[in-house]
């Protein structure tokens, strides 16, 4: 009798199964709890005044940041991804010298941001830039001061993110093109559909998920995309081309932690939905 | 006759957009490395090959002959160390968690894979600030291991994730037949799981090594002592001066860009299939 009861009342010892099951998802769930949940939950609170979101509306720098954000997600990302969907038909293409192109065309991805960014920052440079200098010698004028126009700054900066993501999402594309079956294209050949009919009736519909899917991740990733703002243009002229990723961190650089987290938390409307969105599809 | 016309329009539309792509993706780099070969003042004459080629500022850097360069291969060391401990401590944290989760079944793998793929999704530079705060709550700031365990934290979620597509697709047979031998869930790890794993292992291992060792952002936040940051940072600093040397930035710069320009080359095989299949699943 005492037994039975006992033998109930002690914990059912866990087969090895389940306690090395759960021993190993552990490291994972502490990472995530002591840098992930703690940091979110602590800007939360960090931003619960409604006084900074006050602050930060009434700061001209903010709204600014806003709009440029909205064109580098919305211009630069069509764009790059458009781009991208073209040039992975270029590169499916079977020739020796396209494989020797395809090989140094992920150069930009391979190699990291700040050296590459810093070239391109110094070829703008008013005075000494290549660029400059070249005009110099053929016009005998001098040239645009490049980053110091808030739209050209921001339109270079967007270039310079396109530059260095493009090979990525294009190696992406490629991959999704040459999932294909190629008898697809013969038949349609035979057909006499044109390069146009081609990708419209066949390409187009076996790659919209995946270039769908593409877009939202690229479009969530730049909203962090820290590099191609801050070392080309610092966010100058005059504060003129920051994006939310810049802005965040120069609000913590001067010591305003809650409009830094508030910038961030004003923003999360706007992600968030695109994160379980792709999660859903992701996840699965 | 014009079938052939035709096949030379074909190369010849083929070039159109061959060229201008090459131009594109090498102007930038190639002007980082017509300045780190050319003499001070001399870079700026517009020419496409300096008239004196020179090694000389690789002499500097290497020399630490410079204000800017004083920590150079202390810098380096950093970036190495520190890149080496997030490629490590990642992939044990990932390798473990896909393996409990895909093969142990442990309770609650599904809900850990989403919380995993829900850190992926956050914008790094968001959890930047945070972040930032709470390194100098645990007093970590200032101190490498902040720098290592927030690149772990970026780094492990898309690891974890390729991790567990690439175990899933293992044969189950293989589990059945090693627990018929008697073999216990770390055998099974051991000898069973982490052979079969080698070419998802390598991706990841690189792509979280890569990760660190190209890190700005989060280095130049949580690292400020010139004797502890990263090379990154360092580089960073040059942007303090109008009146900086390009020509020994460009040198350093290029030196910093090597290594893991050579290692994806070296690994390419393993990251395109392990990475391009696990960004994006159609």
């Amino acid at each position: 009798m005492t037994t039975t009861v006992l033998g109930a009342a002690a914990p059912k010892p866990l087969s090895p199964w389940t306690f090395w099951g759960r021993a190993l998802v552990l490291p994972y769930l502490l990472v995530f709890a002591v840098f992930v949940v703690f940091p979110v939950g602590y800007g939360l609170w960090l931003a619960r005044h409604p006084a900074s979101y006050v602050k930060l509306f009434d700061d001209p720098i903010f709204f600014r940041t806003a709009i440029n954000t909205l064109v580098f997600i919305v211009v630069a990302i069509n764009l790059k991804m458009m781009v991208a969907l073209a040039l992975s038909g270029f590169f499916v293409v079977k020739r020796w010298w396209i494989s020797v192109v395809a090989a140094l065309f992920i150069l930009p991805w391979a190699v990291p941001s700040i050296p590459t960014i810093l070239s391109v920052r110094f070829m703008l440079n008013p005075e000494w830039g290549v660029i400059n200098s070249t005009y110099f010698r053929l016009t005998g004028l001098d040239g645009p001061n490049w980053l110091n126009d808030p739209l050209l700054g921001l339109s270079f900066s967007m270039l310079m993110h396109v530059w260095k993501s493009l090979p990525f999402w294009t190696l992406i594309l490629v991959a999704g093109r040459l999932a294909i079956p190629a008898e697809q294209y013969e038949a349609a050949s035979v057909d006499g559909a044109t390069r146009w009919q081609k990708f419209r009736f066949i390409t187009w519909p076996a790659m919209k998920s995946l270039y769908l899917t593409s877009t939202i991740l690229s479009m969530i990733w730049t909203l962090g995309d820290f590099n191609s703002v801050y070392l080309l243009t610092g966010g100058g002229p005059a504060d003129l081309t920051h994006v939310l990723a810049t802005l965040g961190i120069r609000y913590l650089r001067l010591d305003q932690v809650d409009l830094a987290m508030a910038s961030i938390v004003v923003a999360l409307p706007l992600v968030l939905p695109l994160v379980f969105f792709m999660m859903r599809r992701l996840g699965k | 006759m014009s079938a052939s016309w035709k096949k030379v329009g074909n190369e010849a539309r083929l070039l159109l957009i061959g060229i201008p792509v090459l131009l594109w993706t090498l102007v930038p780099v190639y002007h980082l490395f017509l300045f780190a070969i050319s003499e001070r003042d001399s870079a700026t004459s517009g020419r496409l090959w300096p008239k004196h080629p020179t090694l000389q500022n690789f002499e500097i850097v290497f020399q630490q002959k410079h204000f800017y360069l004083n920590h150079f291969w202390l810098q380096m060391f950093n970036s190495l160390v520190i890149a080496l401990a997030v490629g490590a401590i990642t992939l044990f944290v990932a390798t473990t968690a896909a393996f409990a989760i895909s093969r142990l079944k442990v309770r609650g793998g599904r809900t850990v894979m989403n919380i995993a793929l829900f850190t992926y999704f956050i914008p790094a530079a968001f959890l930047a600030v945070p972040m930032y705060k709470t390194m100098s709550i645990y007093g970590l700031l200032n101190n490498q291991w902040s720098l290592i365990l927030a690149m772990v934290t970026i780094a492990s979620p898309y690891c974890i994730w390729v991790l567990k597509q690439a175990s899933d697709k293992l044969p189950w047979e293989l589990d059945e037949a090693a627990r018929m031998d008697g073999a216990g869930p770390l055998q099974l790890f051991r000898l069973v799981y982490l052979p079969l794993m080698v070419p998802s292992l390598v991706a990841v291992g690189t792509y979280s090594l890569l990760l660190a060792w190209n890190e700005y952002l989060y280095a130049f936040l949580l690292l400020s002592n010139d004797t502890d940051v990263t090379l990154a940072v360092a580089l960073g600093h040059f942007l303090a001066a109008d009146d900086s040397p390009w020509e020994l930035l460009m040198a350093t710069g290029l030196i910093y860009a090597l290594p893991p320009a050579a290692i994806y080359y070296a690994f390419k095989r393993y990251m395109v299939s392990g990475l391009t299949a696990g960004a994006v699943k159609s």
